[in-house]
Formats: structure tokens, sequence, C-alpha cells
């Protein structure tokens, strides 16, 4: 019983208490460059988290096998081993998203949260555990993507999953470049407001 | 005029950082003061241009000849690795001044996704090698200059009255925006 609860927090810690962009603040490059609409946050969320999950699954179960000094580029090799797999399978079967995502799929190899997740968390645990907590990171990682693929989509060519729900012109600039820091910035800005604001309250 | 049209747009127009969102890790995490800012663009120049030469060479008398391409992402990630390994050791030994300069910065470049990307960016425009090393040096200058603006503007964050939820990372992000709505005012320059 209280395993299962430990579970659920495993969970639940990557969605918000230590979700992955918002708070951790890793995997920034992927999560401001692919997402100036929501279908391409959700697709390079899901792609990302099927390498996390993936990952940390193999490597907590060949972490007594391989010796502590070359750790890092084992866990690597593993990982580039994965997003090669979600390249191909994306190639085949989304070739649409793939040509949007584009530079971003072999990147993540270099997300910071993947190897951060394979070296804080899978190389310690069990094998159960691991896939939970890459689960939970994926969701979060996934979420904060959407979430922020949303905003940029919806103010910026006033649509939301591709469909459009005014004939008007959006504020291009939250598509381009500028839009994504500054969306980021006001998300976090809100996040930590939100936080410093709890205490008072339930005091 | 074709390389130097090359090294104007990664710099301004096609920044790495500002336009491409690759290397934004460093670029919001070590650039807290100017000084060690610079030191990691140094150690990016340095780093990418090798790294680029070396990637090029074996896409094309490796990977090639041999069918298997598909092996790109697995095969540039460990040339990187083993490289800034192979830097690290070599500096040390020649050059130990530099080494005392881009040291700490060196091990933090693996996980930089600007070095992968420009490696397979080179590879997916068709550049000859020449073409690939001026794309690299551009794109590693361009990610210095960002990199080094953002640091001295965000020293001069450090001593603005915010509101206290804006402050750290917020604050850096708008500022970056405005940044990068600064460097579009480059676009149309060639």
């Amino acid at each position: 019983m209280v395993k299962q609860i430990s579970n659920k927090e495993n969970f639940l810690k990557g969605i918000i208490k230590e979700n992955p962009v918002f708070v951790l603040l890793l995997g920034c490059c992927p999560t401001l460059g692919v997402t100036s609409s929501a279908i391409n946050g959700l697709g390079m969320g899901v792609a990302t988290m099927f390498v996390l999950i993936m990952s940390n699954v193999v490597i907590s179960l060949v972490k007594n096998v391989i010796p502590d000094k070359v750790r890092i580029p084992s866990f690597i090799v593993i990982i580039a081993a994965f997003v090669t797999v979600v390249q191909l399978l994306m190639e085949a079967y989304t070739p649409a998203l793939h040509e949007q995502l584009g530079l971003f799929i072999p990147l993540i190899v270099v997300n910071c949260i993947v190897l951060g997740r394979a070296e804080a968390f899978a190389s310690r645990n069990t094998l159960f555990s691991s896939m939970i907590d890459g689960l939970g990171m994926g969701v979060g990682f996934t979420f904060a993507l959407v979430l922020l693929g949303s905003i940029r989509e919806v103010l910026g060519s006033l649509s939301l999953f591709g469909f459009r729900f005014a004939e008007a012109d959006g504020m291009l600039i939250f598509i381009l470049a500028p839009g994504a820091f500054i969306t980021l910035g006001f998300i976090i800005a809100v996040m930590t407001w939100i936080k410093k604001r709890k205490p008072k309250t339930t005091s | 005029m074709e390389y130097i049209i090359i090294i104007i747009s990664t710099i301004f127009i096609n920044n790495i950082v500002l336009a491409k969102f690759l290397g934004i890790c460093p670029f919001l995490g070590v650039s807290k003061n100017t000084s060690t800012a610079v030191g990691m663009g140094g150690a990016v120049i340095f780093v990418m241009t090798i790294a680029t030469i070396m990637t090029y060479l074996v896409q094309h008398y490796i990977l090639i000849p041999l069918d298997i391409e598909y092996l790109q992402t697995v095969t540039y990630i460990l040339v990187i690795a083993f490289l800034v390994q192979v830097v690290e050791i070599v500096l040390k030994k020649v050059s130990p001044d530099l080494y005392q300069a881009l040291g700490v910065y060196l091990p933090l470049i693996t996980t930089n996704c600007a070095i992968l990307g420009v490696a397979i960016l080179v590879i997916q425009n068709d550049f000859n090698l020449l073409q690939s090393v001026t794309f690299a040096i551009g794109n590693a200058i361009g990610f210095t200059l960002a990199i080094a603006i953002f640091s001295s503007l965000r020293e001069q964050l450090e001593n603005a009255d915010l509101p206290e939820y804006m402050q750290g990372v917020p604050a850096a992000l708008i500022t970056a925006s405005i940044l990068s709505m600064a460097f579009m005012g480059f676009a149309g320059l060639v």
C-alpha cells in the first residue's frame, strides 16, 4: 500500500512539483524551438516521452553491468539508439510531423532531461520505478510543450490544434522566435507567483 | 563572396541561439556574468569548428560508403563526446593557459545541442568541407555574440527593481525575447 502511494507521487512529481521545463528548466531547446503550434508540441512531447521511458527502462536494467567510469558514454549510446528508432518511426508513419520538427528529433539525444533522469534516477532505482519516473517526466514535458504551443498558436494564428476560430490576423510575433522566449518567461513568472501566494492563503 | 554571405547570415540573420533555438541551455545557464559567458563562447568556437570537420569526414568517408547513414545520430554524438575528451587532454598538455581559461566549460559542451545541431545542419544543407567550416565558425561566433550581449544585459538586470515573481529566469527570458526581436531587424540583410 505504501509502495503504491510512492509510485503515484513518483509519477506526479514530474508533472507539477519537478516539471522538467517550468521548474527544472531542462530541455529548453526543443521547448522553444518546436512549439509554434500545439500539435508540434504534442508530437515532440510524445517522441521525447518514448525515449525517456525506454532509456530509463534499459538503463535501470543494465545499471549493474556498466562500469562506473564509462557510465555517461554508455547512457548516451543507449539514448541515441532510441532516438534513432523514434526518428525512423516518425519518418515512416508521420512524415508531415517529421518534416515540421526536423532537426529537433535527432537533438532529443542532447536533451538534458533524458540524460538527467538517466543519471539521477534510472541508474539508482528499480525497473518499475524508473519506468514510472520516465512516464511522469514525459507527461510533464508534454504538458509544458502543449501549453506553450497552445498559447503561441492562439495568440499567433488564432487557432488551436489547427482549428481556426477567428478570421483575423493573429500577432505574428508569437509564432516567431521572440514569442517563444516571452511566452515561456511569462508562464514561469505566473508559476512563481502562484507558488509564492500559496503559503499566504493557507496560513 | 559566398563565404562572406554564410558568415553574415549565420551570425546575424539566422543566429543559432536567437533564431534557431539551439544551445539555449548554456545560453540561459552560464550567462550570469560576462567573463564566464565569453569563456563559454571561446570553448564553443573551438569545439564546434573541430567537431564539424570531424563529423563531416565521418559522414563522407565512413557512413556514406558503408551505407549506414541511419547511424548518424549515434555516431555523431560519440564523435563529439570523444572529441571533447581529446581536446581536454591535448589542451592540458599543449597549452595550460588556454586549458585554464576553457577547462570548466569543455565537459558541458558535449550536451550543447548547438554542436550536434550544426553538425547535422551541415549535412542537410549539402555543404562542401570549406563551406561547412565557414558555417561552423559563423554559427559559433553568432553564439558567442548572443551570449556575450545577453550576459551583459543580465548583469544590469541584477540591479533592476523587479516584482518578486519576475526576478531571475522570467526576466531573463523576456530580455532574451527583446534581444531576439532586435536580431530580427537584420532579416533581409543578405
